[in-house]
């Protein structure tokens, strides 16, 4: 590999330079056509009038009781499917890994989780209908056989923990699907090392794994809060354009629906912008820290 | 070690439910629509039906040219990236992962914004240019994935030494992307491709923003319209998906297999 690299490569005629930049040439324009001026034309338009003037009235907009529950909901729904599937992800990670349980059930897990992870919107809501709503299989089996009225007593599958219910199924395999190659990192010698020292097996989670796993724990975190705050299908599949959360609420906005103030539109994407760089924000932080901590 | 075992299994059975009873729910609900009996109805209609075959064929082309688009921009890149720009790596892997943190309905409403009839690239003006906005908006999509995959394929070869080799036996650098790289990393791109698939036939917003004919706006409409179509939609939809990672798996096994005879 380094003689390679020492070795100058002469070709003439090609100015080495220019070849290379040529190559990677179509990949950055179309990025900048396709994804960064499109995102940057919803920010600065999130800053100016119809007239095209600056202004703050668009984003000081975002105050109103309607928009600030919406984000509230959305932020809050996303949270908690994020840390919910990270945990029970982590869980099921952690049984087919180490849990003693046959190693062809942990193959298995792994290729469902690819087809679960990739399993989302709207196809998933109809799932969910069929299964928990009014009249689905576990709902009627529930109220026939063992005389439960789930619905009765106050089970909603279009409220907000029936959407985390939803969205956990997608959110789980998705951390199995990450975590497991990160617990098979975690060497054997490590957990020797540190019982050979008289560490606990406490100990030995809370000082040696758990360090280690923080970042790929944090990371996925951050990926499935994104994950669940850009949904649009299986929220809207699965209750119309009720529920109020930003999505749906941006996507009446732009069908226009609701047409009092086009720039609000602008606004709001703006705001998604924000709450999904904030949560990156803090993993790439945490996660420096982290790598600090664990050289 | 009982304990955890036992710990394991019981937990182990909570998921087997939580994932299993949706599916047996989508399938038992699929073969209500008759009265009393289980039929497979529900399949007849929607299979017969002029508008699902349509917005099916729609999105698989769709999904078509996004994977040949994909290949094209991103497997070129990728090894250049490996070969000869390694100071460019961080920009082109901060630019695929971006598709995760901006949210779809995000890109969707800046492309309404800068391809509309009044813009400078007024994509959106007819109905063919807006299929080449909306595919180009699934590559944008998929970039992650997709990367990701090449990516990993490129690793596991010797770019250097296979780029050395081709170049002493006097191939030029589009012979030796096409007839040297690609086939090289050919499984890695086909599980890309695949996953590609899986995402684009489901694809609902972008589509639905702009205001596409595609499958997945067309399972919204029939959601909120039908009532046993939806749940035989929904397992053929999940067939689609656990057939395109039962691809995948079979071809990186297979190429594993390849790697440790060769």
């Amino acid at each position: 590999m380094t003689i390679a690299n020492a070795t100058p490569r002469i070709r003439p005629g090609w100015p080495k330079i220019s070849l290379n930049w040529l190559g990677i040439v179509p990949f950055l324009l179309f990025a900048l056509i396709f994804l960064l001026l499109p995102t940057m034309n919803i920010v600065l338009g999130a800053f100016r009038t119809p007239e095209g003037s600056f202004t703050l009235a668009n984003v000081a907009n975002l105050l109103q009781p309607r928009i600030v529950t919406a984000f509230r909901v959305s932020i809050w729904l996303s949270l908690t499917s994020a840390v919910l599937g990270c945990l029970i992800g982590f869980g099921i990670a952690m049984a087919i890994t180490r849990g003693g349980l046959p190693v062809w059930l942990r193959a298995a897990t792994m290729t469902f989780s690819g087809v679960a992870s990739n399993f989302a919107g709207v196809p998933l809501a109809f799932a969910f209908i069929a299964t928990l709503g009014r009249v689905g299989i576990v709902t009627l089996i529930l109220r026939d056989w063992f005389g439960i009225n789930l619905y009765g007593l106050g089970f909603n599958l279009l409220s907000f923990w029936g959407l985390v219910l939803v969205y956990l199924y997608f959110q789980i395999p998705l951390m199995i699907l990450i975590i497991t190659p990160a617990l098979d990192g975690l060497k054997k010698e490590w957990g020797e090392a540190a019982q050979i020292l008289g560490a606990s097996t406490g100990q030995y989670w809370r000082m040696v794994a758990l360090p280690v796993l923080w970042p790929s724990l944090l990371g996925t975190t951050a990926l499935l809060f994104a994950n669940a705050f850009g949904a649009v299908a299986t929220a809207t599949a699965l209750t119309g354009s009720q529920l109020s959360i930003v999505p749906i609420v941006l996507f009446n906005q732009i069908r226009g629906d609701v047409l009092q103030d086009p720039q609000l539109g602008y606004a709001v994407a703006f705001g998604m912008i924000v709450v999904t760089a904030v949560t990156n924000l803090i993993y790439i932080i945490m996660r420096a820290r982290s790598e600090r901590w664990t050289k | 070690m009982t304990s955890p075992r036992l710990w394991s299994w019981i937990g182990f059975c909570v998921g087997l439910a939580y994932f299993f009873l949706p599916l047996i729910g989508m399938v038992e609900f699929s073969l209500r629509m008759r009265r009393g009996t289980y039929s497979f109805d529900a399949y007849a209609s929607v299979l017969g039906d002029p508008q699902f075959q349509q917005t099916f064929t729609y999105s698989v082309v769709l999904s078509v040219f996004t994977i040949f688009i994909g290949i094209l921009l991103i497997v070129p890149t990728a090894a250049l990236v490996q070969l000869r720009l390694p100071k460019w790596r961080p920009v082109v892997e901060f630019i695929t992962l971006l598709p995760l943190v901006i949210p779809t309905i995000v890109i969707a409403f800046g492309y309404i914004r800068m391809f509309n009839t009044s813009s400078v690239l007024p994509l959106l003006g007819s109905a063919g240019s807006t299929n080449v906005l909306l595919t180009f908006g699934y590559v944008v999509l998929a970039l992650p994935y997709m990367y990701r995959a090449v990516d990993t394929g490129l690793r596991a070869i010797d770019l250097h030494t296979l780029t050395e080799a081709a170049q002493s036996l006097g191939a030029g650098n589009i012979t030796i992307l096409f007839r040297v790289i690609l086939p090289n990393v050919l499984v890695a791109v086909l599980s890309g491709a695949f996953l590609t698939f899986a995402i684009v036939i489901g694809e609902y917003v972008l589509a639905a923003l702009l205001d596409r004919p595609a499958f997945g706006p067309f399972l919204v409409w029939i959601g909120s319209n039908k009532a046993y179509e939806p749940s035989a939609l929904a397992v053929i939809t999940f067939l689609i998906t656990w057939g395109c990672m039962a691809v995948i798996q079979l071809a990186s096994r297979l190429s594993k297999h390849g790697a440790a005879t060769r």
